[in-house]
């Protein structure tokens, strides 16, 4: 069954139209990493997929149409990491990776030893446990980086859709994240991450989806979606395609030439 | 959980607290009663001039205290909870000022000479009418910002409507009315004005309390909070209406008391770990704590002068909230 399907989603932020009939499903096991230039509508991709933002079109949500269902039936099927790490108050790193047990707790249940143990495993796979105690406010980026990813794990949802999860994680802590999302497939979870590293999303992802200017571009997996052409004619980049320890390596290299750039003219005034 | 033990700690702390103020504000006024004398007339049946002046006069004003306490501390803590902005105050939605305006309408119009209840009751209805405003200007979504923009807007209409009432008051008298009624205070209530306050307060209060967890989550957004399974439109509908219910309620009968829905869950906050569902019962604690305290002060600073319970807590309120401002400037920064 498919755990999300979107079919012919438009969505627009004030009068600029920022999705045009984007269609897709999200099957079990599966790492998809969701590309695609700033201002191609990722996030905001995302963010209808949720409900969060106003959309035309078709969503559902492990076969349901999600106007059915009810926001916690909805949380407890898909978590979100969002783009902003946003925390408002100085409350300890353990207090907010248990905040992901919210869906999971009726009325004003204590937390169940199912909730502790979620908790506890989220904050072990992200390195947060650490510094549990410490406040959420007084962590670097990178750190309320993974303590917000860890809080979203703890939901424990068969999917997860995380905007840019890797910005502004270390080298290290961003493969141990990829790493994790796709060992979660292993247990037949899914995750959509937006993604602007095409390298870690060659590496990692078992499918990309491609997009730009509300758009899908391509779908498919990694070597199809990533092409010369694709490359070229959406972010206008040339690129190093590569192999390395049995995966594919794509490092953009430089701007293609457009054009307009190689005029006698422009080269005659900037001598 | 040394956590959880603490937090039961610090709410025991704060009702022992509460009961010793509220036993020292019936024990205390104009007329010297014995401790012992006056808690016994309490319970006593007679109907002597001691047990008169315990159960109708400051029975009533140590009930007000508490709840009209409670009250600012709670909907301080809930609406800095759910707008996530450590200077919003219960007044902020407009409800004290849209209050206060009914109140002077009410006095302006002469409606309380012939009926003395007309004063909280028109001040009630205002409170409810800026909601109404607020709620249709803010809009269906969960859109903070449009709930604070909303909030300004109908405080400065009511602050310039009440200024007009002034402007145009016929006689000197009402405006001298009107001008003390608008600081605040609990002196000469009844219970009369407790058992009109007290519905409102205790729907308000049960409102606000439930937004414990949706507050929590909201500590990550607006969007992280929605995702979780928060309803946003459910949170705003319990946090604007527990706030007029109660915060309505209590200006009615006190008028004006400024500075406790700011500065109590500011006081607290460090103390439950931040955590917003854990800020409510404290605060509302803390709130009771502080105006029965202040109200203590207003008769023991300035006996038989009837100094005004709003100007006290703005007096010492505003230089504490300085010092906090000083103290936390790096972490606001």
């Amino acid at each position: 069954m498919n755990l999300l399907a979107v079919s012919n989603l438009s969505a627009s932020l004030g009068r600029r139209r920022v999705l045009s009939d984007v269609s897709f499903t999200i099957g079990p096991s599966e790492f998809v990493g969701l590309i695609g230039p700033n201002g191609a509508g990722k996030s905001t991709l995302l963010k209808a997929a949720l409900g969060l933002v106003a959309s035309q079109g078709g969503i559902s949500i492990a076969g349901r149409d999600a106007a059915m269902i009810s926001a916690r039936e909805r949380a407890s099927n898909i978590a979100y990491v969002a783009q902003e790490h946003e925390i408002a108050w100085a409350i300890p790193v353990e207090a907010v990776v248990a905040l992901g047990r919210t869906p999971h707790r009726p009325g004003f249940a204590a937390a169940s030893s199912a909730d502790h143990a979620a908790v506890e495993q989220a904050m072990r796979r992200m390195e947060v446990d650490a510094f549990r105690d410490r406040a959420a406010t007084d962590l670097s980026g990178g750190e309320k980086a993974r303590v917000l990813i860890a809080r979203a794990l703890a939901q424990e949802t068969p999917l997860l859709l995380a905007d840019e999860p890797t910005a502004g994680l270390d080298p290290s802590h961003q493969i141990t994240l990829m790493r994790l999302f796709a060992s979660l497939t292993k247990q037949g979870r899914s995750v959509v991450a937006s993604l602007h590293d095409l390298g870690l999303a060659a590496r990692w992802c078992s499918r990309l989806i491609l997009i730009d200017q509300g758009r899908i571009v391509a779908d498919g997996p990694p070597d199809t979606v990533l092409t010369v052409e694709s490359l070229g004619s959406v972010y206008g980049v040339d690129a190093y395609f590569g192999t390395a320890a049995g995966r594919p390596v794509i490092q953009p290299l430089d701007l293609i030439a457009s054009p307009t750039q190689d005029k006698p003219e422009d080269n005659h005034d900037r001598t | 959980m040394t956590d959880t033990a603490r937090y039961r700690a610090l709410l025991g702390v704060l009702s022992l607290l509460v009961a010793v103020l509220f036993v020292l504000s019936l024990t205390v006024g104009p007329a010297a009663i014995a401790f012992g004398d006056s808690i016994k007339a309490l319970f006593s049946g007679k109907a002597d001039a001691i047990a008169l002046i315990m159960r109708e006069i400051r029975l009533p004003r140590a009930l007000l205290g508490l709840m009209i306490g409670a009250t600012l501390g709670l909907s301080g803590a809930a609406l800095q909870g759910y707008l996530r902005n450590p200077l919003a105050e219960p007044g902020l939605i407009g409800v004290s000022a849209s209050a206060s305006l009914g109140a002077v309408l009410a006095i302006y119009s002469g409606l309380t000479i012939a009926f003395p209840l007309a004063l909280p009751l028109s001040a009630l209805l205002a409170a409810m009418i800026a909601v109404l405003v607020v709620q249709a200007l803010a809009g269906r979504g969960s859109n903070t910002l449009a709930i604070i923009l909303a909030g300004v807007a109908v405080s400065s209409l009511a602050g310039a409507m009440t200024s007009l009432a002034l402007n145009l008051s016929p006689n000197p008298f009402a405006a001298l009315e009107i001008m003390f009624w608008m600081l605040g205070s609990l002196t000469d209530r009844s219970m009369t004005h407790v058992w009109l306050a007290a519905p409102f307060m205790l729907v308000g209060w049960v409102l606000l309390l439930m937004l414990g967890r949706a507050l929590d989550a909201l500590t990550l957004g607006a969007d992280a909070a929605a995702s979780m399974g928060i309803d946003m439109r459910r949170v705003q509908q319990l946090a604007v209406l527990g706030t007029a219910a109660s915060v309505g309620a209590a200006t009615a009968v006190a008028g004006a008391i400024g500075f406790v829905g700011l500065v109590v869950p500011h006081l607290l906050r460090p103390l439950v770990g931040a955590r917003p569902s854990r800020l409510l019962p404290a605060s509302a604690l803390g709130g009771a704590a502080v105006v029965l305290a202040a109200d203590i002060l207003v008769r023991l600073i300035a006996p038989g002068r009837d100094l005004k319970l709003g100007v006290l807590t703005a007096i010492v309120g505003a230089p504490f909230f300085l010092w906090l401002v000083y103290r936390e400037r790096r972490r606001l920064a």
